[in-house]
């Protein structure tokens, strides 16, 4: 299931109707339970495009409480919380500036999805996995042996390293293979 | 008994430090006049500082408006007078207020208490910010976004560390003796609790015998320190140095008896002073020049 969440419109309902620009943390803080909330009723298994296209400014507390925080409890290479994914959509250069910031300071990482359509990972990334999440993007699906034949590794790195992507849920795992995480198709 | 505290010519973040040296004898509970007639130009550090000088004094302070009426009217377009006739008992002319017209005011005194004040700064500024940054300092437009979130998190400080409320002003001017170039400065001072007081309120002071003003500027400046247990905390600050060594300005902060400045190649301040004038709080100050055609 994809779902898609304004984060605007969030930051209108949870905080104040007149507030177009994402500062402060006691506003990101809101603006991430308020996109709790929308997760809590889209299932355990999910997609979730948080499109930053109607927000104006995104400051470094703000992007801290917003992203890392919600990545945190979603994200992790222990027990995630539940199988969601996020494609950060709409995110203008000083957006970046501020998400990247934090994701470096947690040691996160993120798939955005840019002007183009095409999905592109930013934070911290080992190159490896790097690699491995370039290749299931240009190939649209990979298994283990897909990658050990591609890099020539051995397979049972290859499952590792895409176990982690997985994990966390920087590439979708299906029964079929491990697929790009991708949002909205432009 | 009064004393009067003689309020400088020209005033700002250096020359404030006069006034800084005539208050820190005083008792708190000592009334004393700041004498303002013969000033004839302010930096919002100036103003934002006379502002935090009255929130210390027990006694309600007395402030000689200045006599040239280009000053006053300055100060009353910059909304100082707003805020100043709720702290001091005014003496002199105080010219009716008319709104900032004036494209040189990127923001009035404003104070900085609740959430929501960082919200008024940053809707309030961009539009403006937008045109005096591309128009006089040369910058390429996507320095708003940056400028303003720097302003943010400065503005957040006052929220989170002081204690008290603050107050927040963001001027550009033509900086003729001493750059020969515009810029535009933030300041933002307030009478809080300062960068120690904050730090030691989670750990207690450091075990070493450095422990002071300037070692808690150094820790939470220059390497991120927060009296918060969150790692994600200390960003903010962490975001405004990027954006300062990006932009080739500079960044001072003042706290108790220190200040550390990160300071770029046009000027010659000290990256630490100790030994100053106790005042509460923290006085920060970032100024971003106009970048010149070949830069």
């Amino acid at each position: 299931m994809i779902s898609h969440i304004d984060v605007s419109s969030v930051l209108r309902r949870s905080v104040c109707d007149l507030y177009s620009n994402l500062v402060t943390r006691p506003t990101g803080a809101a603006v991430r339970i308020g996109i709790e909330h929308h997760l809590d009723e889209i299932g355990d298994k999910a997609l979730a495009v948080l499109d930053f296209s109607h927000v104006g400014l995104l400051d470094f507390s703000c992007a801290d409480e917003i992203v890392a925080k919600l990545l945190m409890q979603y994200v992790s290479v222990d027990i995630p919380r539940r199988e969601v994914y996020f494609v950060f959509y709409g995110m203008s250069e000083s957006h970046l500036d501020a998400i990247e910031a934090v994701l470096e300071r947690h040691g996160l990482a993120l798939v955005t999805q840019l002007a183009d359509g095409a999905p592109a990972l930013i934070g911290e990334v080992e190159e490896d996995q790097r690699r491995a999440w370039e290749k299931i993007c240009e190939l649209g699906s990979a298994q283990p042996a897909d990658l050990a034949t591609a890099f020539g590794v051995p397979a049972e790195n290859a499952a590792r390293t895409l176990d982690t992507l997985w994990r966390r849920r920087l590439v979708i795992r299906q029964e079929s293979g491990y697929f790009p995480v991708r949002g909205i198709t432009s | 008994m009064t004393t009067v505290i003689d309020v400088p010519h020209s005033l700002d973040d250096r020359s404030f430090e006069d006034i800084f040296d005539q208050l820190a004898p005083l008792p708190p509970d000592e009334k004393v006049l700041l004498d303002a007639r013969r000033t004839r130009w302010a930096s919002p550090f100036g103003l934002t500082g006379l502002l935090t000088i009255a929130q210390t004094r027990l006694e309600r302070p007395t402030l000689a408006v200045p006599e040239n009426d280009d000053t006053s009217s300055y100060w009353s377009r910059a909304s100082f007078f707003k805020h100043a006739e709720g702290l001091y008992d005014i003496t002199g002319r105080v010219p009716r207020a008319r709104q900032a017209s004036e494209s040189s005011v990127l923001l009035e005194v404003t104070p900085v208490v609740h959430t929501q004040d960082v919200h008024t700064v940053v809707e309030n500024i961009q539009q403006r910010a937008q045109t005096i940054l591309s128009e006089k300092l040369h910058l390429q437009s996507k320095v708003t976004m940056r400028f303003t979130m720097a302003l943010s998190e400065i503005c957040q400080n006052v929220i989170e560390h002081a204690g008290t409320g603050g107050w927040v002003a963001v001027q550009a001017y033509k900086w003729q003796q001493r750059l020969g170039r515009n810029v535009v400065v933030i300041a933002v001072c307030d009478a809080g609790m300062g960068f120690r007081k904050s730090l030691e309120s989670s750990q207690g002071p450091r075990p070493t015998d450095r422990w002071g003003d300037a070692m808690a500027l150094e820790e939470t400046v220059m390497r991120g320190a927060t009296r918060f247990r969150d790692p994600g905390r200390g960003q903010g600050l962490q975001g405004v140095k990027r954006f300062i060594g990006n932009w080739n300005g500079k960044l001072s902060v003042r706290s108790g008896t220190a200040r550390i400045a990160i300071v770029p190649s046009w000027d010659e301040d000290d990256v630490m002073k100790e030994g100053l004038a106790s005042f509460p709080g923290a006085q920060v100050q970032i100024t971003i020049p106009e970048r010149m055609p070949d830069a």
